[in-house]
């Protein structure tokens, strides 16, 4: 039995045919898209590497099933930058992971930035560090690279809220 | 040979600056490839079932009805599995894993693999693995501290041995003023990692490829040798990039082998990726504790004598014991030290180095017994310190290559504001009445050197390149390295070539024990020096070039050039060296390694002070860390940027340590009963608020040709003790089992 749904990831239409329904929205982008960014910790929800915009809004993908999501938006890290405007080599939220040196392993990263962009967009974080470190604990990182996670999101918040905003640094 | 000095070149160019890792671009864009992001043609996936039973045989498996799932192509199991060339449960060297690789129906712990199903897709093999529905045969384990008779073992650690002593401790603590007699208990704590072990294996003919992540490549190289028979030149591992390892991917674990098993069986590419649950067990962990320390004292406050026992775990059938009593043999000065460890035997996968493995479990015991000496002494816990200063190594009595300590001790206590604290527990509240407590700890951590070959080579064109098997687990070795490669060439970092994780380049050695950086450094160093002096040896020797005849004066390299040391104006570019001479490139091997002189005449660590507030309600227990302040000092610092990060990285895993990381073990059925990220607490961001990283300046001529110690590890030391310490300052309740929960304050 096939199963048919049609996504937009990273501002491409797919039209995609499944054979299997328990396929999650994460392991579609892994095994059957090529999408290898997105990473799987803990298959479970709780550790945040798989973190992925549906519709604007954070997702832990392995928590999705694929076939709920007919019609959705998908973006994922190897979009983010290309969202903002075609060519552009980094999101400012990636150029200041790498500024503040916002990772280690760098295996949580995806998820992080993912989830920082989100954060962002929901306004709710602000320019107050310890919203900000609320708003990011649905990502876990093992390295402890928290502190400059967080310096990370804030000054991006900072420059994409500024004059000039979506320029890399 | 001509004198050619390397000193001159490595400052001002590449090392010291704070770059940016050189793999960053690749892990924020999600282009850095992780083992598991591999996806050769012909892919299938195996997913392994593990044992819910720690101890006894496993009497059937539904074969038939996971090969009747719709995808499953084979089901790996004790029947079917193939044959290998050694026996995986016999141990060569300490530096392995005895394995069980479906050659029996035997259990021996928990979450043991007991079968694989391979199948065309991620989820059939998921299904299929739970149609196995296995029936054991089940005997009741052996569990926790207790379980068993305590023994001496033969060796600690990595053969470390489980005795150390100097100087009559009973004499000692009879003569004291003062004594303490104290007991600590650690939990069992596993890796995590965030990225599961996870394999990519293919075979081609008796060549074999595998995508793994490992933190000793051609370590694992040769253990898939041994097993499948193999000549180790026909085997490639590849590891760019680790999803972090700790320790965990140190030694080749079962389950990756039963992936490279499993792509031979069906003679097809396969990967392999563990669940999250299946990470408690097979790969690795840190046991358990229980930590008696005596000490005593003078009436000056001085140590008499200091008694560290540790009792520890490791499984029934391999051994790894936790050498939690070591850090006492480097720290304190004391007449007379002993430092002893005995074991049991448990049902449980073999624990593991992990992330300080002995140093962080010892150092928070050490530091809280010395707290309460401190206490009961009458004296404040820095000054304390102070007074038992070691300016030798305690037991060996041999002089410290370099120690920085005491500024360390000065610099932490300083940006901490130490001198604020109020002597007595219990005495300080914020505004909004929670009780806040400031406690300190001594971080220390050994500056090991191990093994390591690099290859280096300059071109014509000027550029180089330098190549070694090393390995990049977070710390940031593609950065550091790449900045020692630079530096050693004399050439700018652009001009650089620099090849990295994978077994067919030259030797690493591992990255562990905190020596990656000054081991694999020291090797592309003494590489680099070695193609220099080549160049130097053509152009000296060449009466056209303008440095004929400084073989006396010497020569050094810098900005792609050699340049006379008596007259800087006289200098010739590499690539005009070469071409004048008519050769291509000059080419070289190096080796790292540790001095057997300066080891023998000098100890080495890294050394520093760790300041911690808590603030705590005094209705529910509720312990946050509000601050953490540490000053660290560990020779050359090579990127100050990727060394800070580590201090941060470590601090957290001491605030993990003290209040967060404990894995529940079940005595009747063995299981780990909170084997999720979920259950298993580890720090997310608002767990952390407020950390500082002093990088303390400190030259070491003797520790290796660099001057690095380690920075990956000693974070951890120190900051445990210093958050349980300032948790009894804070509440006036000394809490000697970590994590240190709520309800351990209540009541």
């Amino acid at each position: 039995m096939t199963f048919r749904l049609t996504l937009t990831v990273n501002g491409q239409p797919r039209a995609i045919e499944l054979d299997d329904p328990r396929v999650t929205l994460l392991d579609l982008l892994r095994e059957r898209l090529g999408l290898t960014g997105s990473k799987k910790g803990c298959d479970r929800g709780q550790c945040g590497a798989c973190t992925v915009l549906v519709d604007g809004r954070r997702v832990n993908s392995c928590l999705a099933l694929a076939l709920s999501l007919d019609g959705a938006d998908v973006l994922t890290i190897e979009g983010l930058a290309h969202s903002l405007a075609p060519g552009e080599p980094l999101h400012p939220v990636q150029a200041a992971f790498i500024e503040h040196d916002g990772f280690q392993c760098g295996f949580c990263t995806p998820g992080q930035i993912m989830s920082a962009v989100g954060l962002i967009h929901e306004g709710r974080a602000g320019d107050d560090p310890e919203r900000v470190r609320e708003g990011m604990s649905g990502n876990l990182c093992r390295c402890g690279a928290y502190i400059g996670i967080t310096q990370a999101v804030l000054d991006a918040q900072a420059r994409m809220a500024g004059p000039g905003q979506g320029g890399a640094a | 040979m001509p004198d050619i000095a390397y000193e001159q070149a490595r400052h001002g160019s590449s090392i010291g600056q704070p770059l940016t890792r050189r793999d960053g671009f690749l892990k924020v864009t999600g282009a850095a490839t992780y083992a598991a992001d591999n996806r050769p043609e012909g892919l299938l996936h195996a997913v392994v079932a593990v044992s819910r039973i720690a101890r006894g045989r496993v009497a059937s498996l539904d074969v038939a009805a996971a090969k009747a799932h719709s995808g499953v192509v084979e089901v790996m199991t004790g029947t079917n599995a193939p044959r290998l060339a050694q026996d995986p449960d016999a141990k060569h060297n300490p530096f392995m894993f005895r394995l069980d690789l479906l050659q029996n129906d035997r259990v021996r712990y928990a979450h043991q693999p007991i079968a694989v199903v391979i199948a065309e897709t991620l989820e059939a093999a998921t299904e299929g693995a739970e149609l196995l529905a296995p029936r054991y045969e089940v005997d009741p384990p052996q569990i926790g501290l207790d379980a068993g008779e305590p023994q001496e073992p033969e060796g600690v650690g990595a053969g470390d041995k489980a005795i150390v002593s100097r100087g009559d401790v009973e004499a000692g603590l009879d003569q004291a003023e003062r004594r303490v007699e104290t007991t600590y208990e650690t939990a069992a704590q596993y890796h995590n990692a965030l990225e599961p072990h996870a394999i990519v294996a293919q075979w081609d003919g008796d060549r074999l490829i595998v995508d793994t992540p490992s933190q000793g490549l051609a370590m694992a190289k040769m253990r898939l040798a041994g097993l499948f028979g193999l000549d180790p030149k026909s085997i490639l591992v590849r590891s760019p990039y680790l999803g972090g390892g700790f320790g965990s991917k140190g030694f080749l674990s079962g389950p990756q082998v039963l992936g490279v098993m499993a792509a031979k069986l069906v003679g097809r590419p396969v990967k392999l990726v563990l669940r999250r649950e299946q990470m408690f067990g097979p790969v690795g962990h840190r046991a358990e504790t229980r930590q008696t320390l005596r000490l005593g004292t003078d009436a000056s406050g001085a140590l008499t004598a200091l008694d560290h026992h540790t009792l520890t775990a490791t499984s029934r059938f391999d051994e790894f014991y936790e050498p939690a009593s070591a850090i006492s043999r480097y720290l304190y000065a004391a007449p007379a030290v002993s430092t002893r460890h005995s074991g049991v035997r448990v049902d449980t996968g073999t624990p593991l180095f992990m992330r300080a493995p002995g140093e962080a479990s010892g150092s928070v015991a050490l530091e809280g017994a010395i707290d309460e000496m401190a206490e009961a002494c009458g004296l404040d816990p820095l000054e304390f310190r102070l007074r038992n200063y070691a300016e030798s190594e305690p037991i060996s009595g041999r002089p410290f290559s370099s120690k920085a300590l005491r500024e360390c001790y000065a610099q932490g206590a300083a940006r901490f504001g130490w001198d604020k604290r109020g002597p007595v527990p219990r005495s300080m509240r914020d505004s909004a009445g929670r009780l806040i407590g400031y406690g300190m700890g001594t971080a220390l951590f050994p500056a090991l050197m191990m093994q390591a070959e690099a290859r280096a080579e300059i071109r014509a064109d000027g550029t180089g390149t330098v190549a070694l098997g090393a390995h990049d687990m977070g710390q940031g070795a593609w950065t550091a390295l790449a900045q020692i490669a630079a530096d050693g060439l004399g050439i700018d970092l652009d001009r650089l070539d620099f090849q990295s994780g994978t077994s067919d380049l030259p030797n690493a050695g591992i990255a562990g024990g905190s020596a990656h950086t000054a081991t694999a450094g020291t090797a592309i160093h003494s590489a680099a020096a070695a193609v220099l002096a080549q160049l130097a040896d053509l152009a000296t020797n060449d009466e056209r070039s303008p440095l004929y005849g400084a073989g006396n004066a010497g020569v050094y390299a810098r900005g792609g050039r050699l340049v006379r040391r008596d007259d800087e104006g006289r200098s010739e570019a590499f690539s005009e060296i070469l071409n004048r001479a008519g050769r291509t490139s000059v080419s070289a091997q190096g080796q790292g390694a540790p001095d057997p002189a300066s080891r023998e005449a000098y100890a080495m660590h890294a050394h520093g002070a760790v300041f911690a507030e808590v603030s705590i309600d005094p209705d529910l227990g509720q312990i946050r860390v509000t601050r953490l302040v540490g000053a660290f000092a560990a020779g050359r610092v090579v990127n100050p940027r990727l060394v800070t990060s580590q201090y941060y990285g470590g601090m957290i895993w001491g605030v993990s340590f003290a209040l967060h990381e404990k894995a529940v073990v079940d005595p009747r059925s063995g299981r780990v009963m909170n084997a999720n990220l979920g259950e298993y607490h580890v720090p997310v961001n608002a767990d952390v608020p407020s950390i500082d990283a002093i990088l303390v300046d400190e030259h070491d001529p003797h520790v290796n040709p660099l001057g690095i110690k380690g920075v990956g590890e000693i974070g951890i030391t120190g900051t445990a003790g210093a958050i349980a310490n300032a948790v009894y300052h804070a509440t006036g309740i000394r809490v000697r089992k970590t994590p240190i929960t709520l309800d351990q304050l209540l009541g």
